[in-house]
């Protein structure tokens, strides 16, 4: 697997269960560097997916495959649900098509709610709010902890990770592939291209071809305080256009509230910074859909890039002959739909013959609690102490973030694995803590230095 | 999830949640008014709260008559709180508060429940973070506020960054310019949007002291960088943009109370401080809470902190000895005019008009010249012309709107000469 993102470490366990030996290689220096590390965090449906599609399919797979297996690798989620809610005529008049396409894809519980029944379930809604589609299933997971349980599974099941590993060209001789990377040598018999952002580039620097083209859509989300969360009990979605799911308000699993993302078309896959100007229209959004935000503050800003390609659909591309599939063009619905992916591409790799032993009994690697209200470590004894007060991280936490096959390897890392500096005060009070604590940890460190007269 | 018989539970007189200059303080004032048992939480694994990691002087002229840097001040304050009796717990954090004094605590130990006749909250402030200012760019290191530097210099030994921008003139900044020094840290510019230093003089002399140019009527644009922060973009007063290469920027001041435990509790919030609602005692729209110190209002020194705890610790001894009732018509004190930022107290108990905090302490957005008005139902209770600054105290004589005896809105507006 090249790409360590949400869909690789899907794959990655995928593989590994099946009983393949696995290598995954990451060009940065800690994994979900790229698209994963920014979306909005939900187990979607696919209630507006294309019907017939390949992203639907995967999607349903994706989401029977996490329920099934998130009490084993103690995965969390909440049931919200989600409202599609119509701001204005034009909007309401679209339910009406949008239902049907729900009850197409699946989700028979998927009604019509009045504008009398949206007030009275989500009354801090603004008055504007016309009527909606009541989305049952639409839910709320961890998007940090989730791949990272894929991969550990991975890991512990057999399979290496290989950081800061870019691969740059290779050559296929008709049964092995030897890819370079800016280290060693690769050789193995099937690539999987899962380089997210850069699936592209990748088909092209090593297969001199790619039948895609990533464009990058920049999102910018807002996270507001804890004391937004009782606001609203579910996802409250926009009606979604051609191009776009629209701008949510969602809790999160944390126990915050985010509105986001937008939809920037951009050049850079890199590019992830926030615009001052965004962020106060999706401020101005966020209060008029829902007035009592005005008096609630921004925890934080962040903005993820989704690798969008030109058409609406996934770009899993098997090129059997040449034991090479790309995955590629995993838009938004990824988080939710990585298990599936994995299950196709693996039926996909069978098809080129390639068999193995299915373990028996996989190892089930069990990752931290950070769900809000589930059994946090700082309910526990022993736990040292609170580094981060805001998100209640302890001291324990963070210095097993920092052990074992999966160690954070920079402060982004280590925020995804535990919340710190994620919380109201972003870092005021635990970035001197937690420098000391990364001290010889990280290739980027906190501190430049130490302070002297 | 939890197990309920593993929950410790103990019970005291009074709760104070947070060790810094104002909850030492009240908790020091209950013993000394005989209260038996109080106990002060603090979250840090030492006592003394902000003034720990100021490494500088001037603390303690009103409290020790000297001049003191503030670790040795917050030295002081805890020794003092200590011989009178406090019961200090470092380390331990406040996870929640709700109805009837009770506070789920979590130390190394787990999770526990303490429950109080009375509960002061002393929480103080924080600086608006990067992200709450709305600031354009990525995430990168080198980004931080005064407080995290300070604890990073002061009580770590490490620097975060080398020549940094140090962005905002509040008193603060002036703090972290000092911390800078000390680190061996270059500030390459300090930037300030408006167009005068928002601390009063002779601070603006600092960075000029200092070899630091200080930039007027400069805005922040975007942060750039790889990882880490390479340069800056800032805009002049025309939009006219530039780049600064540094490699960290400080955001300085911008206070915010620490309010999440009320704000995520039951008890009321005001907009306008961002603090808890109270009444001319300190006490929140729960009886049983009060409230002290910075979290009431951004920002106060330290010394006004620690005398506003005394007095609040004062009157929660009062209350427990049955003398402050919380009933009876209630006057809302309500700015009107958008000029004014926020207001506190929030409401005066009539049936004690006289007693409690001496003034109402007002905050502007901007500078301003004119006339401020307290107006109820029977007309202007009290006027005065002034000039007003950002993040300077504006005091009225909270007497003079609390005459007579009946409820009600109590506006405070301000008419703007031109």
């Amino acid at each position: 697997m090249v790409g360590a993102g949400v869909v690789g470490c899907a794959i990655a366990r995928r593989f590994a269960l099946e009983g393949a030996r696995v290598a995954i290689l990451e060009k940065s220096s800690d994994i979900l560097e790229g698209a994963s590390k920014g979306n909005s965090a939900i187990l979607h449906t696919g209630f507006d997916a294309p019907e017939d599609s390949l992203e639907l399919r995967c999607i349903r797979e994706g989401y029977q495959e996490y329920l099934k297996i998130r009490g084993d690798l103690g995965l969390p989620l909440e049931e919200t649900g989600g409202l599609i809610v119509a701001w204005n005529e034009e909007e309401e008049k679209r339910l009406g098509d949008l239902l049907r396409r729900a009850h197409a894809n699946g989700i028979a519980q998927a009604r019509i709610v009045d504008g009398a029944e949206l007030r009275k379930r989500e009354s801090n809604l603004s008055a504007r709010a016309r009527a909606g589609i009541e989305i049952p299933g639409e839910n709320v997971i961890d998007p940090w902890s989730a791949p990272l349980a894929y991969l550990s599974q991975a890991l512990a099941n057999g399979a290496r990770l290989y950081l800061n590993t870019e691969v740059t060209g290779g050559r296929y001789d008709g049964s092995q592939w030897a890819l370079s990377t800016n280290h060693a040598e690769i050789a193995c018999r099937q690539v999987i291209n899962c380089a997210g952002l850069y699936g592209d580039l990748l088909d092209r620097a090593v297969l001199g071809e790619t039948s895609f083209e990533i464009k990058p859509r920049k999102g910018q989300f807002l996270v507001f305080d804890k004391a937004a969360r009782t606001l609203i009990s579910s996802i409250i979605l926009p009606v979604p256009t051609q191009r776009t799911k629209g701008i949510l308000i969602c809790p999160t699993i944390f126990g915050n509230l985010l509105v986001g993302p937008t939809a920037e078309d951009q050049e850079s896959r890199g590019d992830a910074s926030v615009t001052r100007e965004v962020l106060q229209q999706l401020l101005k959004f966020a209060k008029c859909k829902l007035p009592a935000l005005a008096d609630i503050p921004v925890t934080a800003t962040y903005a993820g890039i989704r690798p969008a390609s030109e058409i609406k659909d996934y770009r899993i591309q098997a090129r059997l002959d040449q034991g090479w599939i790309t995955v590629g063009g995993i838009r938004s619905t990824g988080l939710t739909a990585a298990l599936g992916i994995a299950k196709h591409v693996y039926w996909l790799y069978s098809q080129a013959g390639h068999r193995h032993q299915p373990l028996a009994s996989p190892i089930l690697p069990r990752i931290p609690v950070l769900a809000e209200g589930d059994a946090r470590d700082w309910r526990r004894q022993g736990h040292g102490d609170i580094v981060c007060h805001c998100e209640l991280v302890t001291e324990r936490e963070v210095r097993d973030a920092l052990k074992g096959p999966l160690a954070a390897q920079n402060l982004g890392g280590l925020k995804r694995r535990t919340r710190v500096t994620m919380g109201r005060c972003q870092g005021f009070y635990c970035l001197a803590r937690l420098a000391e604590m990364t001290e010889g940890k990280f290739a980027q460190p906190l501190a430049v230095g130490a302070a002297h007269d | 999830m939890i197990d309920q018989a593993a929950i410790r539970l103990e019970r005291c007189d009074v709760t104070v949640v947070g060790a810094g200059p104002a909850g030492l303080a009240a908790a020091t004032a209950l013993r000394q008014r005989g209260i038996d048992k109080v106990v002060v939480i603090e979250r840090d694994t030492a006592a003394g709260g902000i003034p720990r990691h100021c490494g500088h002087p001037p603390f303690g002229m009103r409290e020790f008559h000297r001049i003191l840097t503030g670790p040795s001040y917050a030295r002081r304050l805890v020794a003092t709180a200590r011989e009178a009796g406090v019961e200090l717990r470092t380390g331990t954090s406040v996870a929640s508060i709700s109805q009837g004094g009770k506070l789920l605590l979590t130390d190394g130990e787990g999770i526990g429940q303490i429950t109080a006749k009375r509960v002061i909250i002393a929480t103080g402030v924080r600086e608006a973070s990067c992200a709450a200012r709305l600031v354009s760019g990525g995430r990168l290191l080198g980004i931080y506020t005064t407080g995290a530097l300070q604890a990073m210099v002061y009580l770590k030994g490490l620097k975060p960054f080398q020549r940094p921008v140090i962005v905002g003139s509040e008193l603060v900044s002036f703090s972290a310019i000092l911390t800078c020094r000390k680190a061996g840290i270059r500030p390459v510019v300090m930037i300030e949007e408006n167009d005068r230093v928002t601390a009063r003089w002779p601070c603006q002399w600092l960075p000029r002291i200092r070899g630091i140019p200080l930039n007027q009527n400069t805005r922040l644009v975007r942060i750039e960088g790889e990882g880490r922060v390479s340069q800056v973009i800032v805009a002049d007063r025309h939009g006219g943009e530039r780049a600064i290469d540094c490699d960290g920027v400080l955001f300085t001041g911008g206070f915010t109370p620490e309010a999440s435990l009320a704000r995520c509790g039951h008890l009321q919030v005001d907009a306008g401080t961002g603090g808890p609602v109270v009444d001319q005692f300190g006490r929140c729209s729960d009886p049983t809470y009060f409230a002290a110190g910075n979290l009431l209002r951004p920002v106060e020194t330290a010394g006004w902190s620690w005398r506003e705890g005394q007095q609040v610790g004062g009157w929660v001894a009062d209350d427990l000895s049955g003398k402050l009732s919380d009933t009876g018509e209630e006057r809302r004190i309500t700015p009107v005019c958008p000029l004014i930022k926020l207001a506190v107290p929030h409401t005066i108990k009539m049936q004690h008009g006289g007693e409690g905090m001496t003034h109402v302490q007002l905050r502007f957005t901007r500078p301003a010249r004119g006339k401020l008005v307290a107006r109820n139902g029977s007309g202007i209770v009290w006027r005065r012309h002034l000039r007003a600054l950002p993040e300077r105290r504006v005091l009225i004589p909270l007497a003079a709107l609390a005459k007579g005896s009946d409820g009600g809105l109590m506006k405070l507006d301000f008419e703007e000469s031109s």
